[in-house]
Parts: C-alpha cells; structure tokens; sequence
C-alpha cells in the first residue's frame, strides 16, 4: 500500500519545503524553527464574513503547521477535517512557517452580527453557523473583543500598527433611504429597523411599531421583504417557541394589521426573493395569495430559456397566480383571515399624511413599465400614479455600508470599500471581506465563499512577504489603548455567560432564548 | 477539483489518483470494508463533505457535489426543499445535488462526488455537527 497521506492543494500557500537535517528524528523534525514568529491578524466585525474570514485564516495555517503522520493507517480524521489541507507524509514543514492569531472586534456587546440580528426567528435552521463560529472563537489563537467600536474607540491607523495585516468585514449599517417626501412621517420604518427590533437589536428595542393599523405595504421584493411580510402575517401562536423578543411579540399579537402588499418597481421577472421564502408565504397559515394574473401574462413563453433558479421561482409565482386552487387549498384559502399579495410596476413618490398631518395614511405610486428585458431590466415611469392607503409603510430597498475611517477608502456610489480580490486600494496590509467588500446582497454561503478568497488573498501576501515584516504586539496595544480611553471590552466568555442566561430565560417559555435587550442589565450580569 | 469515488462499503480509506481522466489535480478517496449497518450510512458522516452553514437541515447550498453521471439515476430524486436551496448553489449543473442528503447505499460503489471549484470544508478542525 501507498503511503498514508493526502497531497497539498496545488494552491497551497507553502509550497516550499525543505529537508530536514540528517540524523533528525520524527520529533525533532515536528519542532518549530527558531524563526518562528505570531503573525497577528485583526478582524473588524464579528457576522458571518468576520468569523469565516478568521476561521479560514486559522484553518490554513494550522494545517501548515499539522506533524507528518508515520503511522501507516489513514491519518485520525476528526470531525470536519478537509484532507485537502493536510499536508502529506511526503512533504516537510514549510521552512519559514508562522503561527497566526486572530482578534475580532465587535461594535455590539455580543457577536454574530446579522445571523443574531438579521435572520427571521423563524429561519432558526440558518442560525447553525453560530455553532462553528463559536468553535473559532473558543480556539486559544482566537479572542473576541466586543464593545468596541472601530473607528471611534481605536482608528483603523491604531490597528494597523498593532497588526501585521487588518480585514474589514463590518457590514452594512445603514439602509438605502426611499428619498420621497413624507418619508419622515410616523408609520414609515426601514425593513431594516423592523427586524431589528423583533431581533433584539438594543438600539431598535424602543421601536415599537403602531400596528392598529389593516393594510401595511412592504417596498421592496427580497427576501428580507417576505421575512417582514412573514412576521406581521405569521399568527403570533405560531411564534411563541421561537426567539422572537417577547415584547414584539406582545405587540404583533395585538395587531390589526390583514393585508400586506409587497410592492415593486419592476415586474416578476425581476423580483429578489428566492423560491424558498415564497413557499413559505404561499403556505402561510391563515393567510391568501393575492396576486394578479394580469400582471403573468405571456411570462409561460419567456421562461423557457432562462436559468433554473429564475424559471422555478417564476413558474411557482405563475401557478400560484392563475391556477385554480385545489380543494383543500380553496378551502384554506376560505378561511383566511389574512393576505399578502404582490404589486408590480410601481414605484414610490410620497408617503401621503393622514389628515391631521400626523401619521402616514398611504402612499403614492408611479405606474413603471420596463426598458430592457431579464435581471436588467430598468423601470421608467409612464407618467400615471396611484395611492394605496395604508398605515404602516415598510422600506426595504437595500443596505448601505457606512465609511469606518477617513484614512479608508470609500466608494459612497457603490457603497463599498475599493479592492481587488480582498486588498483594499493603496492600503498595504488592510483587507475587507463580506458586505462591505461586495455589496449587501447574499446569503450566508455567499459570505462563506468570498470570506475565504479573502483570506487566501491575504495569506498569498504573507507568504510573498508583502505584510510588514518584525513581531507585532496585537491585542496587548489595543488593550492598553482601549484602557486609557475607559473601553471595557467584552469577551467572549463574558458573551458566553450572557448566552447562558438568554437560554435559561427562554426555557421555562419554550423558546430557545430571550435576548437580552438592555446594555446596562448586561453590563449588570457581568459584574460591571 | 476535489471528490470522492465510493469503493462498497468498506474498509478504509485509501488514496488513488485519477490518472486515467488526465486530471492531476484530481484526488480520490476510496472507501472499502464498510460493513452492512442496518441502515446505509449517510455521505455526510463521513465527515468529509463541506457540510458547511446549516449542518444538513436543507437551509444552505455548501455542501453542494456533482454526482458521477452513472450514479446520478440511482440516487432518489432530490425533494422540493432540495431544489430550492440547489437553486441558490453557484456553478450548478444538471448532475448537482446536496450532498447531506446522499445516503450510501451499495448500489453507488464506483460512484464519485466531486466538489466545484469554488467549495472548500469550512469547518474548523475538530468541530463535529450534530447528528439529526
């Protein structure tokens, strides 16, 4: 039989290699040269692209670092273990290897970022990541420093020097603002800060939506749309056992609200959603589909050739919207007190007040028809309105990153940081990584895999010597620094006993969790 | 790209390369000796697959394989919840499926699942999922 080994990955980032010297022994070959040094690595944010970024970072220096296997049977496989990245019996330890660390910085008290505070609490299945980053940031070359806000408590200049090499990965803050008149008027929400509240957001928990009142209309056809669409139509017995806050629970168990239009500017062709999320409104319980077959015709003959993705999802709107529905469903259908429907070609103008000026009443629409055909498709007004009344107008047109720093560059148009390939523009050693690199749109895999070409990006240069050569203090810096300015940072052990008293509250109700919403309670239960 | 070829159930794994289809980079990993449980285990525990984000509950795409174009009939035709999140898998192509679904039933020896390119195992060492 062969020898026991995986090879390298033809990218591998160590490709050099030396032998060892003569006479050495097994063990000996396994101890570390004396020009051993700790790169130190700092991450700006904790969500998805954060800890992906730090878990692929740590990953692929651990591997180079793995001892040869002697033994002759296949290498022990722990759970997870990607034998692509195992170095094999045949190959030697890479001549200049480096161990690595890795700190994560977090504006909030505790990490995760939108999986904690974005995704539904009724998607608690997407929520499982929580696990494997829990698992990075328990390793011994991984600390969590949360409280601490980048760019007002430490600069990006105060990290760099602190580090060999700084990754970006803090998101999108802000939300794309509709710009019309009346927008300012009470009843008008960003998506964005609706779920936030029912998420638990400390800053969103006084939020508090009016919902006496029957019609919502949501602007904007995404996911993150359906999910809001979901929540207010989900009956809230339905959300009891998830971690849904109990006070917004409280409130949309008092809700008025029965009908809920999810408005776009273009057609169906062109909505975001995905056919995951729209099974799930068609099979809503207590709810009815409105959608209109006029807005479908001829769409049957145009999807022949399109993509599977977009052809599913438009083949379940087509039947949804002109197929009788069977007996059971009609029957369903019958008894719901709710609906949703969908409107197309229209685009916001104005959020109309209601007579006393003092809320919104409804909104104002520009009937669109589309130039271009497919996902790029633009919406150009044909000179007609119409008002829908409502009162609770929801936007959620996009996410917006905000600029961290002056000394980082910025694109204010396309919202994100200017990079190749993960190297931001003119700035040596500093990285980005996940929305702020790309754009807000994506799911969590999306994250995963642009997380991890970062982080090849970033060890390419290491390897190549480009990252600043001569040890690095890290954290121990940035402590200090934080120290003299009154920061207590929180850790994630400290998040750990947070976590534990969230589950515990949550258990005698059947629910996973009850978030703690309240800066100061937190700060009680840790002791400060 | 990376996969897996499926020798029976069997005994250990064992590396090959895939001289034969000319592609080097290729490697294999055979599986012999698994012995007849009384249930067919599935792909995924294993622990080889980028099993990835949402540990198996059909909520993500990265544990996304192309199947061997003789094997892909034998497998039972993916589930709607399947298709949908195969919709969102970058490169898809007619022989994609999701491998935390795969159950490896003797009937798939010789089969190989090969990763696309642009999917690693994301998991840090030593994290195993829990079964469900």
């Amino acid at each position: 039989m062969g020898p026991r080994c995986w090879r390298w990955w033809h990218w591998s980032a160590w490709p050099r290699t030396r032998q060892p010297p003569a006479g050495s022994t097994p063990s000996s070959r396994q101890q570390f040269s004396t020009q051993e040094q700790t790169t130190q690595i700092c991450v700006v944010g904790s969500g998805p692209a954060g800890f992906y970024t730090a878990q692929h970072l740590l990953k692929r220096v651990q591997a180079s670092l793995r001892p040869q296997s002697t033994e002759l049977g296949p290498p022990a496989l722990s759970g997870g273990e990607d034998p692509s990245l195992s170095p094999t019996a045949c190959h030697l330890l890479p001549q200049h290897h480096t161990r690595a660390r890795v700190d994560i910085y977090e504006k909030q008290f505790v990490p995760f970022g939108l999986v904690r505070f974005g995704v539904a609490p009724d998607h608690p299945e997407v929520k499982n990541v929580i696990n494997t980053f829990t698992q990075t940031a328990r390793s011994d070359r991984c600390a969590f420093h949360g409280n601490v806000v980048v760019g007002r408590d430490v600069t990006v200049p105060e990290l760099r020097e602190a580090y060999h090499a700084v990754v970006l990965s803090y998101g999108a803050e802000d939300n794309q603002a509709l710009e019309i008149p009346g927008e300012e008027l009470p009843g008008v929400f960003s998506a964005r800060a609706f779920v936030g509240w029912y998420n638990g957001l400390p800053e969103k928990r006084e939020l508090v939506p009016d919902l006496s009142c029957d019609t919502a209309v949501i602007l904007g056809q995404g996911n993150v749309a359906l999910d809001v669409a979901r929540i207010l139509l989900t009956p809230p017995e339905h959300l009891e056992k998830t971690d849904i806050t109990e006070a917004s629970l409280g409130v949309l168990r008092q809700s008025q609200v029965k009908t809920v239009w999810i408005v776009g500017r273009r057609g169906p062709l062109q909505v975001a959603f995905t056919i995951k999320e729209l099974r799930e409104m068609i099979q809503l319980p207590g709810t009815r589909p409105i959608l209109d077959p006029a807005d479908f015709l001829g769409l049957q003959d145009r999807i022949k050739e399109v993509p599977r993705p977009r052809k599913r999802l438009t083949e379940l709107l087509l039947r949804t919207a002109t197929e009788k529905p069977g007996v059971e469903e009609a029957a369903r259908q019958a008894l719901a007190s709710r609906a949703w429907g969908l409107r197309f070609f229209r685009s916001p103008l104005q959020v109309l007040p209601s007579p006393d000026g003092r809320r919104a009443a409804g909104i104002r629409l520009a009937i669109t028809r589309l130039e271009g055909v497919g996902e790029a498709a633009r919406a150009v007004p044909t000179g007609d309105m119409e008002d829908l009344p409502c009162g609770l107008v929801l936007s959620s047109v996009g996410y917006k990153s905000r600029p961290i720093d002056p000394s980082v560059p910025f694109d204010p148009k396309l919202g994100v940081i200017p990079n190749m390939e993960g190297r931001v523009v003119d700035v040596p050693g500093l990285y980005c990584s996940g929305w702020v690199k790309r754009g807000p749109t994506g799911v969590i895999t999306t994250t995963m895999t642009d997380s991890f070409l970062t982080s090849q990006t970033l060890l390419q240069d290491l390897e190549a010597g480009l990252l600043p050569s001569g040890p690095r203090p890290g954290y121990s810096a940035i402590k200090a620094l934080l120290s003299s300015r009154g920061v207590r940072p929180i850790s994630f052990s400290d998040w750990e006993k947070l976590d534990a008293e969230e589950m515990s509250r949550g258990q005698g109700a059947g629910k996973p969790r009850e978030k703690l919403l309240d800066p100061q309670e937190m700060l009680r239960l840790l002791g400060r | 790209m990376t996969g897996w070829r499926v020798h029976t159930m069997g005994v250990q794994a064992r590396e090959g390369k895939m001289g034969a289809r000319g592609d080097t980079d290729f490697s294999v990993m055979s599986f012999t000796g698994w012995h007849q449980h009384d249930h067919a285990p599935h792909l995924r525990s294993l622990h080889l697959l980028p099993l990835g984000a949402c540990e198996a509950s059909l909520a993500c795409s990265t544990c996304h394989v192309y199947v061997s174009e003789d094997h892909l009939d034998l497998l039972p035709p993916p589930d709607e919840r399947e298709d949908d999140m195969l919709d969102m898998a970058p490169l898809l192509q007619e022989n994609s499926r999701l491998g935390c679904q795969i159950i490896l039933t003797p009937e798939l020896e010789g089969a190989e699942f090969t990763l696309p390119k642009i999917t690693r195992n994301f998991y840090v060492d030593g994290h195993v999922p829990k079964p469900h």
